[in-house]
């Protein structure tokens, strides 16, 4: 890791490449943007990205965030949190938003909805029981609706209790009065959003060309505009 | 004698007009057996003969005091249009009498169709097509409603999200077609053989503008059908209405250069700057015009029945002033629409709303069926020159330039795109370019200066029968043939739409992490914007209107609410009991787990409830259909009956008030505005006609937030709520039918159901009115208590039918259970 504090080194790179399929110039990218969030240190903490300005609206953040510290995003066996990331572990989370390719075959598409479809799970399921509760579930929906202003946790919870119902009703079909919905696991998660095209819609495109900086002074000067948030010290720095 | 005259020429026409419905009802009789059907066009027939009949007497009579006259000429202009919006209009049922026909061949096809029969017995008869099609009418009066239509319908969303590709293939696209088909047309024009080498560069280029603006009508309904991918769809439709403005500008440049006896240079600069002088012109009085229609919105509230009119006012005058000034008329009207749009549809109450889309809709389709009739008509009563040469190299052009064109222009913008188009699509995309109403049009109303105008006319012709016949009619089988890529657009459950959303907002803040930009980073700027300034100056403020409205709006409401929490005051008595249960248990962690029954019961329910979602993802982008209402109009009917019978039992107003006020006031220190966004008033307003709107309306203003990454508060509620709204009403109705029929274990499931869905939902509309409105606290909010109330004292029959579930009924009810639990610290 120490390598990649200077300047870019291309065996690194390609090790990378080949793991997470991101191009040279896209990894350059990232890494930049890596060390100007973690401040030029090898590692990144869940503070750095707190600091984000542009992510304290985001309604799921906490979610965002954890997602990028969960040892299950990272390709290696395993669970839980960790307290920081290395670079490795940041190019393998975003490459779950990489566009898939032109032109795939059946069985790489349904891979990389699974991959995709698999992160979504995983921001549920907090407590990595390979099912999503109803408690986790209108978790995620309150967070999601709690920018919302008029729409109370009641709402919220009445819209996660409906959801729940009906991933019941649709994949357990005809159930018996006495059986009991546990909560959705992974089978039943890919069942019900299958109709969903994940595959082209959970995409960033990660640029070739470093417009970090170009897009950050825009934004910066909108953000300003707004009155909404402050620069913090990151972007300050790298403005 | 000049009445004479007019009588001749009336008469003429009026046998002419007659013949062509009797003809009309003919098709209609022999596309079906369908019975019911003929009558229909039968009957409008004798109006017809009534106007004719009286014809012979005025000739007899004429004598001093006339008893009876007749004026035809001064009517003759608006009587023919009559008659002929009448004739296009019964040609359109007829279609869709046999809608197997209108399946396979595209409406444009069987209208041209119609349109050669009429012009073959007009021709027959030597009768002349009416002067309708000049060029001021049809700039001044046919073309405005179909691009406002286009506009006003335009998936906002997915227009934004692919304006980039949008606007490259309009305008370079179109550029590159004309330019290319106006030089390849001139190099033909040097060969001799085919007599044309008097067309100038001027005038093929004028003429290559014509051909090159796509109108793919046919090709959007069938995307519709087969519900091909989004992406598609959208650049098939933005480049249809984009190169539409292109056109016009360049057919009004080039139709000033072809008079001009000599270009120089200078004169392309200036035409260069003076394309992008027209486009950002006409983009300009376009924003300018929407947000002063939004701004005036904003304070029709007392004059509804006027209300629609602002609209097309203004979409009309932005096109007019865009006119007067020589821009891109068609780029004002279609930017005006879009602006406007958005904060209208808040502003206006939900039938002015209803009424817009109406006449949006309506207009715009009379307007290209007249044009694709007229096309009929004209292809048979014009004289044309024929030319082997000209006309196939034409055809041959278009379709290699439009293919060559999609080739180079996908290569260049899929490096930009995040989800490139493939060769199928290219395909389609090339294939679909079929030339229609604005094409003929324009080349119909050439000036007569131009040499070789009935040679264009022709060629313009077979280019239209071609394109629209051919390949409007295989577009269907090579779609289904190459199989191109499908969107679901069916999303139709709640999982679905959280996970869209969830998505969206992980790819937003995924975006700000690694420092990527695309245009939910530049989307999310805008709705902050938005929502600080724009909507607070274009959109009603609900507390600002402190008269009598205001007043009367909270009267309606509070009479609304106190007839809804009635009636689910009365349900929750029933299950309330297992509340109880659970509450006991306390926060341990209980497995959540559904009874089954209740799993199917509600999910019946869930799916009744859906339609809102189903219907925001069909409404927005049929062409020549609007929304389906009948969805909607059931709910309404069955909250009504459930309203209805739910009084009958008696109120349970009670000795509660106190509570319910406690309950039901709003956390202190909030406004009633951070509760409730503004746009929920407007439904209020209409008294009765508040679940109509509802349901009716959630895709307009939804779409435009949909895929919003800050989720801003008064955006993103809306749907959510719509969503479930709907719930008491049709939930309501079951219950009250499983009361009257006896408690079964069915009507357990239900009522359980039901109180946790309503408890959900039915605090929104009451906390709405009830700060707000001090006296009427105690009567509005009373219901929910009761059911407390009404727990201890009498367990319901559904609970003692099956005693055996009673211990774990807590665990069976999770459902349940947390809206009270959180309902109950409130509630001391």
């Amino acid at each position: 890791m120490g390598a990649l504090q200077s300047l870019p080194d291309e065996p690194e790179y390609r090790e990378f490449t080949e793991k997470t399929g991101f191009s040279f110039e896209q990894i350059g990218i990232l890494h930049k943007r890596f060390k100007q969030l973690s401040h030029n240190e090898d590692t990144l903490r869940r503070a750095d990205i707190d600091t984000i300005p542009d992510l304290a609206c985001n309604p799921i953040r906490t979610q965002i965030i954890e997602a990028f510290f969960d040892k299950r995003n990272f390709h290696q066996n395993g669970d839980g949190t960790v307290q920081e990331i290395g670079f490795e572990e940041f190019l393998v989370v975003m490459s779950h938003f990489r566009p898939p390719a032109l032109n795939m075959t059946e069985e790489q598409r349904e891979n990389i909805r699974r991959e995709k479809l698999r992160f979504l799970f995983n921001m549920h399921d907090t407590d990595n029981d390979g099912t999503i509760t109803l408690e986790e579930y209108r978790h995620v929906v309150e967070e999601l609706l709690s920018r919302s202003g008029a729409l109370g946790k009641e709402t919220a919870k009445g819209i996660a209790d409906a959801a729940m119902l009906e991933v019941a009703s649709i994949s357990m079909g005809h159930m018996e009065p006495d059986e009991f919905y546990e909560g959705i696991t992974f089978e039943h998660f890919l069942k019900i959003l299958k109709d969903i095209e994940i595959e082209t819609r959970m995409n960033i495109r990660f640029l070739n060309m470093d417009t970090t900086t170009l897009c950050k002074e825009v934004g910066g000067t909108l953000i300003g505009e707004n009155g909404l948030v402050l620069m913090t010290g990151v972007d300050l720095s790298y403005c | 004698m000049s009445t004479m005259g007019g009588l001749g020429q009336m008469k003429l026409s009026v046998y002419f007009l007659t013949i062509g419905l009797v003809l009309l009802s003919l098709p209609c009789g022999s596309y079906t057996e369908i019975q019911s059907k003929p009558p229909g066009t039968v009957t409008a027939l004798p109006p017809v003969k009534h106007a004719e009949g009286p014809q012979a007497f005025p000739d007899a009579e004429k004598s001093n005091l006339p008893v009876f006259t007749m004026n035809y000429l001064r009517i003759q202009v608006p009587f023919e249009v009559t008659l002929w919006v009448l004739l296009a209009s019964f040609a359109k049922i007829g279609f869709h009498v046999y809608h197997k026909v209108t399946f396979w061949v595209p409406e444009s096809c069987l209208l041209i169709s119609i349109g050669l029969i009429v012009g073959a017995i007009m021709h027959s008869v030597h009768e002349e097509p009416p002067a309708v099609l000049s060029s001021n009418v049809f700039f001044l009066y046919m073309l405005p409603p179909i691009v406002l239509e286009s506009g006003y319908f335009m998936p906002t969303r997915p227009f934004f999200e692919n304006v980039g590709t949008v606007l490259w293939f309009a305008v370079v696209g179109t550029l590159w077609n004309s330019i290319g088909i106006g030089m390849s047309l001139y190099a033909v024009c040097q060969i001799e053989a085919f007599e044309v080498q008097d067309i100038n560069l001027q005038e093929n280029l004028l003429f290559a503008t014509i051909i090159s603006a796509v109108d793919p009508v046919a090709v959007l309904s069938v995307f519709e059908d087969v519900s091909v991918n989004e992406q598609l769809y959208i650049v098939v439709f933005g480049e249809c209405l984009f190169n539409d403005a292109v056109t016009v500008v360049l057919y009004n440049m080039f139709n000033f250069v072809a008079d001009m006896p000599e270009v120089e240079p200078v004169d392309v600069f200036l035409g260069v700057a003076r394309f992008f002088v027209v486009g950002m012109g006409g983009l300009g009085f376009g924003v300018i015009f929407g947000f002063v229609a939004s701004f005036t919105t904003r304070f029709t509230s007392n004059v509804r029945e006027i209300e629609p009119l602002f609209i097309f006012m203004y979409s009309y005058l932005a096109y007019l002033v865009a006119e007067l000034f020589s821009i891109s008329s068609i780029m004002a009207i279609v930017t005006c629409a879009l602006t406007m749009k958005y904060y209208v549809e808040e502003n206006v109450s939900q039938r002015s709303c209803t009424t817009i889309r109406h006449v949006v809709k309506m207009l715009g389709t009379i307007s290209e069926t007249l044009i694709f009739f007229f096309l009929g008509v004209v292809t048979i009563t014009t004289e044309h020159e024929w030319n082997w040469g000209y006309i196939m190299f034409t055809l041959l052009f278009a379709f290699v330039w439009r293919g060559l064109g999609v080739l180079v222009l996908t290569q260049i913008i899929n490096p930009f795109r995040t989800i490139p188009f493939n060769f199928k699509d290219q395909f389609i995309l090339g294939y679909g370019g079929l030339r229609g109403a604005i094409s003929f049009a324009l080349v119909f109303t050439l000036p007569d200066s131009i040499g070789r105008k009935k040679l264009f006319v022709t060629t313009t012709i077979c280019m239209i029968m071609f394109t629209v016949f051919i390949q409007g009619i295989s577009i269907r089988p090579l779609i289904e043939f190459i199989n191109v890529r499908r969107t679901n657009r069916n999303l139709d459950t709640i999982n679905v739409e959280i996970h869209s959303r969830l998505m969206e907002h992980t790819i937003a803040g995924v975006e700000d992490l690694c420092g990527q930009w695309s245009h939910y980073y530049w989307k999310d700027k805008f709705l902050k914007f938005n929502n600080r300034i724009l909507r607070k100056i274009l959109i009603r403020d609900n507390r600002a209107e402190s008269s009598i409205v205001a007043l009367y709006k909270k009267l309606e409401l509070q009479n609304a609410v106190e007839i809804l929490d009635t009636v689910s005051g009365d349900i929750n008595a029933a299950p309330s009991i297992v509340s109880l249960h659970k509450e006991k248990k306390g926060s341990g962690k209980p497995k959540r787990k559904f009874v089954a029954a209740d799993l199917r019961n509600m999910h019946d329910i869930l799916s009744k409830n859906m339609y809102n979602i189903r219907q925001r993802t069909t409404a927005y982008t049929t062409k020549h259909s609007l929304p389906n209402d009948s969805q909607t109009k059931e709910i309404l009917i069955r909250r009504h009956t459930s309203i209805r019978r739910s009084l009958r039992p008696g109120s349970f107003h009670g000795p509660d008030e106190a509570k319910s006020q406690k309950y039901f006031s709003l956390p202190s220190g909030k406004s009633l505005d951070s509760k409730f966004p503004p746009q929920r008033l407007r439904h209020t307003g209409n008294g009765d006609d508040v679940t109509m709107s509802e349901v009716d309306y959630p895709s307009a203003r939804s779409r435009f937030d949909q895929p919003s990454r800050s989720s801003s508060r008064a955006m993103l509620p809306l749907r959510r709520l719509n969503t479930l709204k709907e719930m008491p009403s049709s939930s309501v109705v079951d219950l009250v039918d499983e009361r009257s029929g006896g408690r079964g274990a069915w009507g357990r499931g239900m009522s359980r159901l039901n109180s946790s869905s309503s408890d959900s939902r039915i605090p929104a509309p009451r906390r709405r009115h009830d700060p707000s409105n001090g006296p009427g606290n105690g009567s509005s909010g009373d219901h929910r208590p009761e059911g407390e109330e009404q727990q201890p004292l009498s367990p319901t029959p559904a609970w003692a039918a099956e005693p055996g579930d009673r211990d774990d009924s807590g665990t069976q009810k999770p459902l349940l259970m947390p809206q009270w639990n959180t309902r109950k610290p409130q509630n001391p």
